[in-house]
């Protein structure tokens, strides 16, 4: 039973990462190209935490875990550079 | 693993997937930025939190002590997301992003536009 609704909720979060593509190539303004990355690596971290749990190995929270902190700070560093034209000043 | 453990560690996980596809598929639909906005940061971290705590549950079983990695995430998720949300509408603020047509209240964009982080 686990197997298939971690089956399922992979496919939910592969149907939500397209619609993040697709809202980053359509997206009018540039903010909305930023939120859809920062969603997306947002539902890269459930897919891989998904992955680890399917495999049932716990290596990969680590990944998990770097890839929240480097994406916060990509988020910021992208948010920064349009408001102010510069990320440290 | 019984029976009991994989029923919620299931419900959790198919729970988690439902709220980030919503979150998406709001983001897709909704008309505005600032209405885009909300889906991404309230619908997929809430999601998040579902897988997380049925990872930390499956993972706490089967290694039969507590695992406190996915801990850390939720933590670290449950901060920065309105950190970042906050950013990203005062950058639509900065950029002149289109208002949809019936919002309320538009004076307020430009005094949260104009607002300054405190004197030290």
């Amino acid at each position: 039973m686990l197997e298939i609704s971690l089956s399922i909720a992979t496919g939910m979060v592969m149907i939500a990462l397209v619609l993040n593509l697709w809202r980053l190539f359509h997206g009018p303004d540039k903010p909305d190209r930023i939120l859809a990355l920062d969603t997306m690596y947002i539902n890269s971290i459930a897919l891989i935490l998904l992955f680890g749990l399917f495999m049932g190995t716990a290596i990969y929270f680590e990944a998990a875990l770097m890839i929240a902190m480097l994406g916060f700070v990509s988020t910021a560093a992208l948010c920064k550079y349009l408001l102010r034209g510069d990320i440290i000043e | 693993m019984p029976f009991w453990v994989e029923l919620i560690g299931s419900v959790l996980v198919l729970l988690g997937g439902f709220f980030v596809l919503m979150g998406s598929i709001g983001l897709v639909k909704m008309p505005d930025f600032y209405m885009r906005l909300h889906t991404p940061t309230k619908a997929t971290t809430l999601g998040m939190g579902a897988i997380l705590i049925a990872s930390m549950f499956l993972v706490s079983y089967s290694q039969k002590g507590l695992s406190a990695h996915e801990l850390l995430i939720t933590i670290f998720l449950f901060i920065t997301a309105p950190v970042s949300a906050m950013m990203m509408a005062k950058t639509g603020l900065h950029y002149h992003v289109k208002l949809h047509k019936g919002t309320s209240n538009r004076y307020l964009a430009d005094i949260a536009k104009q607002r300054q982080s405190p004197p030290d």
